[in-house]
């Protein structure tokens, strides 16, 4: 692909990932935009057959479901998603932890203690709380977490809604990441269904 | 087959670095599943005795893996040291040790065979051995235990491991590691019995030596005898040497990593051996002769290398690239074939390491590295001629210093100057000679920046076997620190130059491995039943551990590590040879105490230090002139020195002789 390049003795590719997956958790699809050099246009790389070259380039278990074009100067995907819907599980859990997880709810405030780049801190997260529900087997937690400012981790809800487990052991799934379109949100793209279907059986 | 995944993953969310267990890397020629489990296919589990980062990019083991996965009654798989915190979770979960390829545990597997690329690795090598699940003495081993073999630098004394391990490879490894396959397989088909008579089969594979085929005896600290103990047995186990590296264009698919490894670059290995006979080095003397790659093969390798893995870097490496006798011709045509690889034509750099000090090759290296100056690396290794001389690294001050014009002139603002310090016959003077270069580096670099620094990188010298420094006693670590902190005191008042060192007491350690016997494996056992894994790394390593395991065995470190050796003493590696005389070793070793030189014999007479004329092969050079710019060594004056030998330094200072920077 003739990618962009930076400027300088170290020049860089100007592909920018979404929002960076914490290690150690799953997700069904993660977003990459890839700038183009200047003079050519998208229709140059014929988006129709990207997914399929990109996914033969990529190791395996890496695949490039969908390619769509971006508008100049929108908002990079760090700027652009405002929340994360994550499922969180674990073979230590019953679905009464996953009910008595969804009352953090009715928490005013949060403190979670935690340590980012060596300096610890204590901060209430109830803000970055979005809704907290039992999936429809009610063997999975779903949650929806604001990302904006210092996000609260999956690990780190883990740790708040399951205290008598080790927060290590609990799976995390992020099944969507949201752009909010003026009070409405939306996904960055929408995934066939068939896509996500597939991901959640691998997953399972 | 039967994977162990379902068992590890639950353990990667509690460890650091966990794409260090996955695998999965992009061009990793991993074997196919039926082949496994035959009884007309070995399975070899090649081991780096390090972690991932930095085992993942080692050219020999990713050689290794893919010549074996190419022949059809074999198959290799890949494991790396888990770090301290996976080897916990492992050992608290009961996960062996497994292949990062399909995840099998180290059982299934009919050889585990170690990379050593250094001494300090000892440790982990026992670890992993345990934590495979087999005995780790080998004369508790049954049947249908894992065979353990070593091979790389290292193996060249394995006389420390002799208790852990089956069998050693001297030399490269791409013709003997079928030989040893072809023995393996009859007996593995023959129903795999009498390990014992198979070992003494596996020991006439030439550059096979198999420690428990040996009976070594001793009087008292010395070594009386090492005798074979069957008749049939050789009594002196030769390396083994590939005669043209261009039928070995290896690795074909290298593997690219999915996390950050140490060097996270296309590699592409443009000659082997050395013969500038620097004596310090063990690398220069156990891989003789000569060997480059045909440019042409070169220039491919790295064609289809680059187009394989992406990457839009690559390091030419050899112990000295820019004496290979193309190397103009192929810097050119790499360039120009760049532009016909989509990405790389703007953004390829090409990395030379192991620099050669003149203006010649500062030029080259500037033309290559697509207008970075981050910084250049030179290493004189003494800071004076008359030590120079001794080493026979043979740069003579015009040559550092046209070089570092040259490096200055074309925009570096930053070098880095590599200095051993403990030489033999090192004199303080000499020790000092290392500022005064350093200073006069900045000086040069004045006249055109005035950003102008030197950094000094001193590391602490261990003599090293089948070397002519292998009789030397090697400096306490009192007398390394005291010279370390004499350079310290001098660099404080030279401004622009800074000085980087080696902590002294690491190499203490790296001197009882590496010229160790047989007693030394109850040490190393020691250190690492006592928990002491990771010895190359500073958060892990205690000297004291080292120390306090030598005391219990009852042996001294200053006879193993500090005291000069004499020339008939039997040394621990005397029936294990690279092919170099040992009186051209002995007689190298004079010669470096009259501070004479020799020249490279890849251009000048041979002077028969007996690996060519021993083994039936020979340089294989495109070019017998040598190179342009020519220094060290080629076209020198290299007339004897001082007409009385100097003496030795006592390797012990009194503490009345230490000086004002000792024990600080």
């Amino acid at each position: 692909m003739p990618v962009a390049f930076t400027e300088g003795f170290t020049p860089r590719a100007k592909i920018s990932f979404g929002l960076a997956l914490p290690t150690g958790a799953e997700s069904i699809a993660e977003y990459v935009d890839i700038e183009l050099q200047r003079d050519i246009a998208v229709d140059d790389v014929d988006l129709d057959t990207l997914p399929a070259r990109l996914s033969d380039a990529l190791p395996n278990g890496f695949d490039v479901l969908v390619a769509i074009e971006r508008e100049t100067g929108a908002a990079s995907l760090q700027e652009a998603v405002t929340s994360c819907t994550w499922q969180l599980w674990s073979t230590q859990l019953a679905a009464e932890d996953h009910r008595d997880a969804c009352r953090l709810l009715e928490s005013t405030e949060l403190v979670l203690e935690r340590e980012r780049k060596g300096k610890r801190s204590a901060d209430d997260v109830r803000p970055m709380l979005l809704d907290l529900r039992p999936d429809p087997t009610g063997d999975r937690l779903i949650a929806d977490l604001v990302t904006v400012g210092r996000a609260l981790r999956p690990g780190e809800l883990a740790e708040l809604a399951y205290p008598r487990i080790d927060a290590r052991d609990v799976r995390a799934l992020r099944t969507h990441q949201w752009i909010d379109d003026d009070g409405t949100r939306r996904e960055v793209i929408p995934l066939p269904a068939d896509v996500d279907a597939s991901a959640l059986a691998v997953l399972a | 087959m039967s994977t162990l995944w379902a068992r590890i993953e639950p353990l990667l969310a509690r460890v650091q670095k966990p794409a260090r267990y996955i695998g999965c890397e992009d061009g990793a020629a991993t074997p196919e599943a039926d082949l496994f489990g035959r009884p007309d296919v070995v399975e070899w589990l090649l081991a780096y005795p390090d972690t991932y980062e930095i085992g993942l990019p080692n050219q020999g083991l990713q050689i290794l893996f893919e010549i074996l996965n190419e022949r059809p009654d074999a198959v290799a798989e890949r494991t790396y040291s888990p770090w301290s915190d996976m080897n916990d979770e492992m050992r608290g979960a009961g996960v062996p040790l497994f292949s990062v390829d399909h995840h099998r545990s180290a059982a299934e597997f009919d050889v585990l065979a170690f990379n050593l690329s250094s001494e300090l690795v000892y440790t982990n090598v026992l670890n992993m051995i345990d934590l495979a699940g087999a005995p780790v003495r080998a004369a508790d081993r049954d049947d249908d235990d894992l065979l353990v073999i070593v091979g790389g630098h290292a193996a060249f004394n394995p006389e420390p491991l002799a208790d852990f391990i089956d069998a050693a490879v001297l030399g490269e490894g791409e013709e003997v590691v079928s030989d040893i396959t072809e023995a393996v397989r009859n007996w593995k088909s023959a129903g795999r019995t009498d390990r014992a008579g198979f070992l003494r089969e596996l020991s006439k594979v030439s550059g096979v030596y198999v420690p428990s085929m040996y009976a070594v005896t001793y009087e008292g600290e010395h070594i009386a005898s090492i005798e074979p103990r069957f008749a049939d047995v050789p009594a002196t186990v030769d390396k083994r040497t590939v005669a043209d590296l261009g039928e070995w264009p290896y690795p074909k698919s290298p593997i690219v990593p999915l996390t950050e490894v140490v060097h996270d670059r296309l590699s592409v290995e443009v000659f082997r051996g050395c013969t500038r006979g620097c004596r310090f080095c063990q690398a220069g003397m156990i891989t003789r002769p000569v060997r480059e790659r045909p440019a042409e093969q070169v220039r491919t390798m790295i064609r289809e290398g680059l187009r394989s893995t992406g990457y839009d870097e690559v390091s030419l490496t050899s112990l000295s690239t820019a004496d290979f006798s193309d190397i103009e011709p192929v810097v050119r045509g790499v360039l120009d074939d760049a532009q016909d690889i989509p990405g790389s034509c703007d953004t390829l750099t090409i990395n030379l390491p192991s620099l050669r000090v003149d203006a010649f090759t500062v030029g080259l290296a500037g033309e290559v590295n697509n207008g970075r100056r981050s910084g250049l690396t030179f290493a004189p290794e003494a800071g004076s001629w008359r030590l120079r001389k001794v080493i026979n690294k043979l740069i003579v001050e015009e040559d550092l210093y046209g070089a570092v014009e040259s490096a200055f002139s074309q925009g570096w603002t930053r070098m880095k100057l590599y200095f051993l310090t403990g030489l033999p016959t090192e004199t303080d003077e000499d020790t000092l000679g290392i500022v005064e270069l350093a200073k006069n580096c900045v000086e040069i670099g004045k006249r055109h920046t005035n950003r102008a620094s030197v950094t000094v990188s001193l590391g602490g010298f261990v003599p090293k076997p089948h070397t002519p420094f292998q009789w030397f006693g090697q400096n306490t670590e009192e007398e390394l620190r005291r010279k370390i902190d004499l350079v310290r005191d001098a660099a404080k008042k030279a401004k622009g130059v800074n000085v980087k060192w080696h902590h002294p007491d690491a190499s203490v350690a790296e001197g009882i491995a590496t010229r160790g016997d047989r007693r030394v494996g109850a040490v190393i056992e020691r250190v690492w039943r006592e928990g002491g894994l990771f010895q190359e790394w500073g958060e892990h390593f205690d000297l004291t551990r080292w120390t306090t395991a030598m005391e219990a065995e009852g042996l001294s470190t200053e006879w193993y590590v500090y005291r000069h050796r004499e020339e008939h003493e039997i040394l621990p590696w005397s029936h294990l040879t690279a092919g170099l005389h040992q009186d051209f070793l002995w007689g190298d070793w004079l010669d470096a105490l009259a501070e004479s030189g020799v020249e490279d014999c890849r251009w000048t007479p041979c002077y028969d230090c007996g690996v060519c004329t021993g083994y039936g092969i020979e340089h294989v050079v495109a070019s017998p002139i040598a190179p342009a710019g020519g220094s060290q060594g080629t076209g020198q004056d290299l007339d004897r020195g001082g007409e009385v030998p100097v003496a030795l330094m006592p390797t012990r200072r009194e503490p009345a002789m230490s000086g004002d920077g000792a024990g600080s």
